[in-house]
């Protein structure tokens, strides 16, 4: 079959720089919103100084490397911001820039992979596995006390292995549907199905567990649950940010792969996708990405289910531009809500996961109410 | 010949849905694979591009072995029109494209962005080209269904009753469609229909399907009064009219 005849058609590319316009637009928000959370907090540091004090940090550090003598750009900021900035900002935005990339991108992958619209990391049992962890190490192994602190009531003291049992658990989880659709086939629906049960027993062991605990453990399951970016450090936030990278690439590689099976399976293999092995490898990205997550910053909901559609909206469900648009997305939402959290009943800072749902509810029903953009 | 079927049989869960299948397709070929519902149609439609693995036998696409080839080289030589395709957030010319995957590397060229108007002007799609398939037709859809068959430059096209929810001046046009490509290039199409006044009008060949297997196999002269009564158990007439032929089923079936 010849169609050799073909011009490209100048309407479609148009149309196409219309959607890279939108991206780029997000990434200048994102930019502008991440000097600003930087710059909000107990202690205001003007906008301009945390650039410069991000910018003189880079150079310095990049300079320690390759021993350059790279200039500052510009010394009149002193290095007053540089703890403040470097050591406790810093940090807690990037988090909160990762955690909504990755929850975001996680969630555009499952809604595809499980032909569901209400698809998101969460739907297979990912969060509720890792409050059992989180749980079964603070009440039965004795991992978590009461401090009192500004940044919260309850700390975990020994954070690791709090952390290492909500990954385990939420791993467990993804191998028990693996291993269900492998018996019974890797089917959106047997999939979906099966992570309502499996939640459903992980809320339930999470329940009793918390029955039997005294007031400091309960408090401390329950605190570990609010999803909070600010208690990423830096070892923890570039652990995240390497695999999130590496979702992310892995999912925009598959692009074509979604766009067919968003067209149906049986289209989508006469398209010549594997649709079994995207369905159960992608799977096991999204769970992967979504349980370091958790298991780090604890649960943040709504992002991965909420941002791939408000993307959806605006620039339309072609995985093309929706993978990176909700990169973007989620990036904004997350470190939006993480920055009023901070805002809202200073000195107190709450936890962004309070935050998420209060911020992106209304933005997306009023999406929803408006419909598509024409 | 484009297509070599030879002894095909599917199982579903061990019970026998169609056995002894062998037949062959030439280039500039229509068939039309026709019987009553359940009898294996769609089945044997899925068999040829192996989205569905058949029990036994060989089937054979320029050669090529569909049931050991992997499914990005099925893909490039059959194009499959499903009867179910979901519309989502896409506009046609981006759904159209998605038949250029097995033929992208990283991202999309110049080649298939040519291919792919070039497929939309000739289904005349022009005027649909940035429209969302999910605020379009029955019939519209249908076009740029065919279309993303199309550009996927396939040799033989598969087609699962292409027409089933289209009104007549869809119906028509579809087909007309199909049989126009089939003209025009080096390729063979394999439909299965219920209509079979659409099948006479539109399909050089034809295979009746019954119990499971083939009842009868050919060009016109197998569709007989005979041999529909035996695979519909409707008596029926075969007239021509105007240079048509015409099946008019003897009576309402009142059985």
């Amino acid at each position: 079959m010849h169609f050799a005849d073909g011009t490209v058609p100048e309407d479609y590319l148009t149309y196409i720089r219309h959607k890279h316009l939108w991206i780029l637009g997000g990434l200048c928000a994102l930019f502008v919103l991440f000097i600003l959370s930087i710059s909000v907090g107990a202690v205001g540091i003007p906008a301009y100084d945390v650039f410069l004090t991000l910018v003189n940090g880079l150079i310095d550090r990049i300079d320690g490397v390759l021993h350059l003598g790279i200039p500052h750009v510009s010394d009149t900021v002193s290095h007053k911001w540089d703890a403040i900035v470097w050591n406790i900002r810093l940090p807690q935005a990037l988090a909160a820039v990762v955690a909504g990339v990755g929850l975001s991108v996680a969630g555009v992958a499952m809604q595809s992979i499980l032909r569901n619209p209400l698809g998101s990391p969460f739907t297979l049992g990912i969060s509720n596995a890792g409050a059992f962890g989180a749980a079964v190490s603070v009440i039965l192994l004795g991992t978590g006390t009461m401090q009192s602190t500004i940044a919260g009531a309850v700390t975990i003291n020994n954070p690791y292995v709090t952390t290492l049992l909500a990954f385990f658990f939420c791993l467990l989880a993804t191998a028990v549907i693996l291993l269900i659709s492998k018996v019974r086939g890797a089917s959106p629906e047997v999939m979906v199905l099966a992570g309502v049960a499996l939640s459903s027993l992980f809320t339930a062991g999470t329940m009793f567990l918390q029955y039997f605990a005294d007031d400091s453990q309960l408090a401390a399951v329950v605190f570990w649950t609010f999803g909070d970016v600010g208690r990423a450090t830096w070892e923890t936030v570039g652990l995240m940010a390497v695999i999130v990278a590496a979702a992310t690439l892995f999912f925009a590689v598959n692009r074509w792969n979604y766009n067919a099976i968003d067209a149906g399976d049986e289209t989508a293999k006469g398209l010549g996708v594997n649709v079994e092995s995207v369905r159960n490898i992608g799977m096991v990205v999204a769970a992967l990405v979504s349980a370091v997550i958790v298991s780090f910053l604890g649960v943040i909901g709504f992002v991965g289910l909420v941002c791939p559609h408000m993307v959806r909206r605006i620039i339309g469900d072609d995985q093309r531009f929706l993978i990176p648009g909700s990169c973007v997305m989620g990036a904004v939402l997350l470190l939006a809500a993480d920055t009023v959290a901070r805002l809202i009943v200073a000195p107190y800072v709450l936890p962004v996961a309070v935050l998420t749902a209060f911020m992106g509810a209304p933005v997306f029903i009023y999406l929803l109410l408006r419909g598509y953009r024409s | 010949m484009i297509l070599e079927v030879d002894d095909v049989a599917f199982t579903y869960r061990s019970a026998p849905v169609i056995r002894e299948v062998t037949f062959a397709l030439r280039p500039h070929e229509t068939l039309a694979i026709l019987g009553p519902n359940g009898v294996g149609k769609t089945t044997l439609l899925k068999c040829m591009n192996a989205i569905l693995k058949p029990r036994c036998g060989s089937i054979l696409v320029e050669g090529t072995d569909m049931l050991r080839a992997d499914r990005m080289e099925i893909a490039r030589k059959v194009g499959y029109v499903s009867q179910k395709c979901e519309a989502g957030r896409l506009t046609a010319f981006d759904a159209i494209l998605l038949g250029r995957r097995p033929h992208i590397g990283w991202n999309v060229s110049e080649k298939d962005l040519k291919i792919v108007e070039a497929a939309i002007r000739r289904l005349r799609l022009e005027d649909l080209s940035l429209r969302y398939i999910d605020e379009m037709s029955g019939g519209e859809l249908q076009k740029v269904n065919i279309a993303r068959a199309l550009v996927q430059e396939p040799r033989l096209l598969l087609l699962d009753e292409p027409t089933s929810s289209l009104d007549l001046r869809n119906q028509l046009d579809i087909l007309g469609i199909v049989r126009q490509v089939v003209a025009d290039h080096d390729v063979s199409a394999v439909m299965t229909m219920h209509d079979l006044n659409l099948a006479l009008r539109y399909a050089d060949r034809f295979i009746f399907l019954r119990d499971g297997i083939i009842h009868a196999a050919g060009g016109i002269e197998v569709v007989t009064p005979e041999t529909i009564e035996a695979v519909y158990g409707v008596p029926v007439t075969v007239e021509r009219y105007n240079g048509f032929s015409l099946v008019i089923p003897l009576a309402g079936h009142e059985a």
